[in-house]
């Protein structure tokens, strides 16, 4: 039932958009669009992170910028917001009350409960908690296959050096293939910040222009990139790290070379850690057909 | 067998009745451990995280916006040689206030004792991804400079008040050459006493300022990013650890 809600346009204010719409399967339940656009056409300000993976960010804080304390939270928010689905609760109970299938399906899911936004969100967040991505020829490498390139096994050794890429610090490594450490950093996009992330939810100026450190599985498919999807493409990404840092005053000190605009890869190296990149694609984590549109 | 079983019943109720009645035995106290940092004379707590500038021995100026620090094999021996596990590990992370306390459920017998561990994993301990709640907050060594799992991580910004740059003061194992690794973990045998009783709390403590100061003085514009592949500066972090941490009662 989770999966159906999740691909069913009837939580948005006018039934036109589901959460699907902006999290879609081919894209690793992310958004193609720098910014997803709402049941009004009006664009969001963050690009439409991926959904995979997610019952171990053991942090619980949702979101570029923390701002949700569970994945329920998180789900609770879109509907409401006025430049996303633009709908209120009582609205999407009472259309889920009135629809062929639901009432049953809650009572069979929900022990007889009757339908609320609780219900909605819980059914929602127990699917995602499901959208589970580890068959990339990078897990199987990890599992003793021996399928990986020289290219491949040299872009691990950049992304692992502290003195090449060192991405591992905020970016998993092999014991933490979830490739992300869920925590929040600045890794200096900006001198000025006109969206402050955490900040602007902890209120604390120590947090402005820190976000959420994504995870780099399926990467692949998840372009835009970065909280506002600055970056088209995993080249633009790398010459930021490589090239493209500036300072602000709560740059991550892991920043390490920002007086030199980055670590400063040579072309090997940055193509080396590209192809190494790739290898965490999951293609049959997009296509499992357990985490299609069933409606 | 009855009569034999009925002498061993006799005996155990009368050993049961000797401790009861020996006023002397210590009660039985629960264990728990708090972690604090200072720097020199100033605490160092997350709300310091950051905005602080410290002075280390060179007189350089810095700031600290990330500090975690692993410790093992927590152990507390009394006068008469018994021990009492406390904990295998435990990672301090400054910003996550739960990581500051450690109640161990370990009781033991009110009294004297002293405390030991390991700075980092021992050789037998730090085993490449053994440690699953480790692997999850990233807390690994590469695999290239030794394997196993980071023993601290500092960073920060030195300099601060003139030309601001990153310092990553992070130790592990240390690298000699392609292949060929040292250990680096300290063995801690606290010598001063620690008296234990009901309702106490054993502080672990550790002077930043010791890591830039003792035996080595530490030159951040020599040693700042990146140590970790840097053999010398990880033993020269290795050394200057013997004086970082003290305990005492609370």
């Amino acid at each position: 039932m989770g999966r159906k809600l999740f691909f069913d346009p009837i939580l948005s204010g006018n039934g036109t958009q589901a959460c699907a719409d902006c999290h879609r399967p081919q894209n690793a339940f992310s958004d193609p669009r720098q910014f997803s656009l709402g049941i009004d056409g009006i664009p969001g300000f963050r690009n439409s992170m991926p959904l995979q993976n997610l019952a171990w960010n053991f942090s619980q804080k949702f979101n570029w910028d923390g701002s949700a304390p569970s994945l329920e939270d998180q789900i609770f928010e879109p509907v409401t917001n006025p430049i996303e689905m633009n709908n209120t609760w009582p609205q999407a109970e009472a259309s889920l009350k009135n629809h062929s299938e639901y009432p049953q399906l809650f009572k069979e899911a929900f022990n007889g409960a009757t339908i609320d936004s609780i219900l909605v969100t819980k059914a929602i967040a127990q699917f995602l908690r499901t959208l589970i991505s580890g068959n990339s020829r990078f897990d199987r490498h990890l599992l003793g296959e021996n399928i990986l390139t020289p290219q491949e096994l040299n872009g691990i050794n950049v992304f692992m050096s502290e003195e090449l890429g060192d991405c591992f610090h905020c970016h998993g490594n092999p014991f933490n293939p979830l490739w992300t450490d869920n925590t929040f950093h600045n890794n200096g996009l900006d001198a000025s910040f006109t969206d402050l992330g955490l900040g602007n939810v902890s209120g604390d100026p120590r947090d402005n222009g820190k976000f959420r450190a994504p995870s780099l599985r399926n990467l692949a498919y998840t372009a835009p990139y970065m909280h506002d999807g600055r970056f088209a493409t995993l080249d633009e990404v790398i010459n930021h790290y490589s090239e493209g840092l500036v300072f602000s005053e709560t740059i991550d000190p892991l920043m390490k070379s920002v007086a030199q605009g980055g670590v400063q890869l040579s072309e090997e190296d940055k193509a080396a850690l590209k192809a190494f990149l790739l290898s965490l694609s999951d293609p049959e984590f997009i296509n499992n057909p357990d985490f299609q549109n069933p409606n | 067998m009855k009569k034999l079983f009925i002498t061993l019943l006799v005996s155990l109720v009368f050993i049961a009745c000797d401790s009861d009645d020996d006023n002397n035995t210590p009660a039985d106290v629960a264990v728990n451990l708090k972690f604090s940092q200072n720097f020199n004379e100033l605490q160092v707590t997350a709300l310091n995280l950051s905005t602080t500038t410290y002075v280390n021995e060179m007189n350089q100026e810095l700031n600290i916006t990330r500090l975690r620090y692993l410790l093992s094999r927590l152990v507390l021996t009394n006068s008469n040689g018994e021990t009492f596990s406390l904990s295998p590990y435990h990672l301090v992370d400054i910003s996550r206030p739960e990581t500051l306390t450690l109640n161990t459920n370990v009781t033991i017998p009110e009294g004297d004792y002293n405390l030991s561990f390991v700075y980092g994993f021992n050789e037998e301990d730090n085993q490449d991804g053994a440690y699953n709640d480790l692997n999850a907050v990233s807390w690994n060594w590469p695999q290239m400079l030794g394997g196993g799992y980071h023993f601290l991580q500092m960073d920060g910004q030195y300099n601060v008040n003139t030309e601001p740059a990153p310092y990553n003061f992070h130790n592990g194992t240390a690298r000699v050459s392609e292949g060929v690794f040292e250990q680096n973990f300290v063995n801690f045998n606290l010598p001063n006493t620690l008296s234990i009783s009901e309702g106490n709390t054993i502080n672990i403590n550790m002077d930043i300022a010791e890591w830039f100061r003792n035996p080595n003085t530490w030159d951040l514009n020599v040693y700042n990013t990146p140590l970790m592949p840097n053999y010398d500066a990880q033993k020269l972090m290795q050394q200057n650890a013997a004086t970082v941490f003290s305990a005492s009662v609370e």
